[in-house]
């Protein structure tokens, strides 16, 4: 039998006729690497999951028409948007700015895809229902305050398109819309509406895009659309982009944080349970001296032992690392979690360091154990 | 023949305690020899200095023409592999490795690991049946046969046991003593400590130490000398 088969045979044989022991370090290893690889997955998916759940803060890159033109071609916008990955694009709503009047009084009404808005804008608060029909209009809250119009309400608007008869049409106000923002003014109808009443259709003035990614990703977009489509100018909206960075780094923190305490105290376990091992085999290590095992015989057993149980315990941490991160996950987000295989192996690595480095103290002092202890009854 | 162990002034001091002192003992190749004495004489003190497992304070210790007692503890412990054979009271047997294995074991730290070999030394000691039981499967009297095998397996010049018979029953007590006279007949160095006069009287030297020094020395050769021994030493 070779050298590495015996070897083997001693250090499984250890491992598996007396389990106890050993149970609770490999439990203390598989509890590590749970929290490990469950910290590490959500870790690296925070800003994919997070990300997302910013995009409610409303858009953060804005397409303009590029030079002095007032107004882009929706062709354009598409063909920018198009260079957003699906999967990170959370939703493109483009925006045309007209005046109507009011009771002589002039007003901005913005046509927008509304079904995209709710998604690029899923603040804004509606009172009522959402337009559905092509002359419902949602109304800003200030005017409706001004001019004591509400919900269910009828409003009567006067346009003039450009070299054309002045003419009026009536609406029906299905909802009053608040965002705190500009909107607060507007009127807002279906861009399909506007188009029909003012002409010119495929033109507007901002493509409002909400899209899932880190400020890097994001410039790099900008950077992509500014080059490809030369018909509309990418801006990113700092500010939106900003406080996101800041949640996202106190997470980080919080994650390493959590990351190194477990650690450290899977080190403590795995240290104690070994001193202990070594403790109550004086006696087996003695004989194995005695009978002529060198010093690195009695650390390559031990370490080999450690080595295993890091081994199964990173396995078994891995398993349920993910299940932990799944379920995390699906509660907060709503949704699963990558398992990048570089983080498998991380958690590997990092139950077998753990291991040898809290193994390395007591096994040296069972590399110290005296030879005579076997003739001596302790 | 030539001495396989010579002891020179040889002391061992722990604090307080000379559990022995200026010891001259010299051992020929093929000798069965008994060491007795009341407890706390110095017989397992003399046992691990003879055995590479401890250096003694003061003295020159030479095993198999080679001066051990001032080696480093790595090469006491490559002496220990290769020239003695350790058999002791309490077996000392691995619990996780069968019989097989525990043999096993021995040759894999000496050199290599031989099954079959290691199988015929069980056989030498009638554990050929036995080869995979653990040692807690196994009786006091085999578990002692099984040290005795693994003791054995790797040919040493030198075997050394602190009161084998110890913890058995007479019959077991007998068939270790046959194992030893077939040893001693094939040629073996047997050092046996006993409190035992009979497992001495199969000796054919008995070496009587009280309070660390050798205080009788006597040639066994028709095994009458253990009794008288055990006398002297107590009338000493
Ligand atoms: N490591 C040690 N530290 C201190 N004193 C020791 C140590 N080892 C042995 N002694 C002392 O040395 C003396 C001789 O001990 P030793 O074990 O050699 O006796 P022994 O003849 O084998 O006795 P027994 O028959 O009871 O086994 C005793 O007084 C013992 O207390
Ligand atoms: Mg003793």
């Amino acid at each position: 039998m070779n050298r590495q088969k015996m070897y083997l045979k001693i250090v499984f044989s250890s491992l598996l006729r007396r389990r106890s022991r050993m149970l609770v370090a490999l439990l203390a290893v598989a509890i590590g690497a749970t929290v490990f690889l469950g910290m590490g997955a959500i870790y690296y998916d925070i800003p994919r999951q997070m990300g997302r759940e910013f995009r409610t803060y409303g858009a953060n890159l804005i397409l303009v028409p590029s030079g002095t033109d007032s107004r882009m071609r929706l062709e354009d916008a598409v063909r920018a948007e198009a260079l957003v990955p699906p999967d990170k694009l959370v939703g493109a709503t483009p925006f045309r700015y007209e005046t109507m009047h009011y009771n002589m009084r002039g007003l901005t009404v913005a046509g927008a895809d509304l079904a995209s808005a709710r998604k690029t804008s899923p603040y804004w608060r509606v009172q009522g229902e959402w337009p559905e029909e092509e002359n419902q209009v949602l109304l800003g809250r200030d005017i409706s305050e001004n001019a004591r119009i509400y919900a269910g309400a009828s409003i009567e608007l006067e346009i003039a398109p450009a070299g054309g008869r002045r003419f009026k049409r009536e609406f029906k106000v299905s909802g009053i819309v608040s965002s705190g923002g500009a909107q607060d003014g507007f009127v807002l109808m279906p861009l399909r509406t506007l188009e029909a009443l003012l002409g010119s259709p495929g033109r507007a003035a901002v493509v409002e895009m909400s899209v899932a990614g880190d400020s890097a990703e994001l410039a790099l977009l900008a950077e992509k659309i500014r080059a490809e489509v030369p018909g509309v100018t990418p801006r990113l909206v700092k500010r939106i982009m900003t406080s996101e960075a800041a949640v996202l780094g106190k997470l980080r923190v919080l994650v390493y944080l959590v990351t190194a305490i477990v650690l450290g105290l899977i080190m403590i376990c795995v240290g104690t349970t070994m001193m202990t091992v070594v403790a109550e085999r004086r006696k087996e290590i003695g004989l194995k001296k005695a009978i002529g095992a060198g010093n690195w015989n009695i650390i390559g057993e031990f370490l080999g032992e450690g080595l295993i149980l890091a081994g199964i315990g990173g396995l078994l941490g891995v398993g349920s690392g993910y299940f932990f991160a799944r379920t995390v996950s699906m509660s907060v987000f709503g949704r699963g979690v990558a398992l990048p295989v570089f983080l498998v192996l991380l958690t590997l690595l990092a139950s077998l360091a753990v291991t040898v480095l809290a193994s390395l103290p007591p096994v040296a002092g069972a590399a110290d154990v005296e030879p005579s202890v076997v003739l001596r009854g302790e | 023949m030539k001495n396989i162990l010579e002891l020179h002034d040889v002391s061992m001091i722990y604090g307080p305690v000379k559990a022995l002192q200026n010891v001259d003992l010299n051992i020929r190749e093929g000798e069965w020899v008994a060491v007795m004495g009341s407890s706390g004489s110095g017989k397992t003190t003399m046992m691990n200095i003879a055995g590479c497992m401890d250096k003694a304070t003061q003295g020159t210790v030479i095993l198999d023409g080679e001066k051990v007692s001032r080696l480093s503890a790595k090469d006491l412990t490559a002496i220990r592999r290769d020239k003695i054979g350790l058999i002791f009271q309490q077996f000392h047997l691995i619990s996780y490795l069968t019989a097989v294995e525990n043999v096993m074991i021995a040759q894999y730290y000496h050199s290599m690991a031989d099954e079959n070999e290691a199988l015929s030394a069980l056989e030498r000691v009638g554990l050929g049946q036995r080869a995979g039981h653990l040692p807690r499967q196994l009786s006091g009297g085999e578990q002692q046969r099984l040290c005795i095998a693994r003791a054995l397996v790797n040919h040493p010049k030198l075997i050394l046991a602190d009161e084998p018979t110890g913890n058995l029953d007479q019959a077991n007590q007998d068939t270790v003593m046959d194992i030893f006279r077939q040893l001693h007949e094939q040629g073996s160095t047997i050092i046996v400590v006993t409190h035992a006069p009979e497992v001495a009287s199969h000796a054919r030297r008995i070496v009587h130490l009280d309070f660390g020094r050798i205080v009788r020395d006597v040639l066994n050769t028709d095994g009458s000398a253990a009794k008288d021994s055990v006398t002297g030493a107590i009338s000493l």
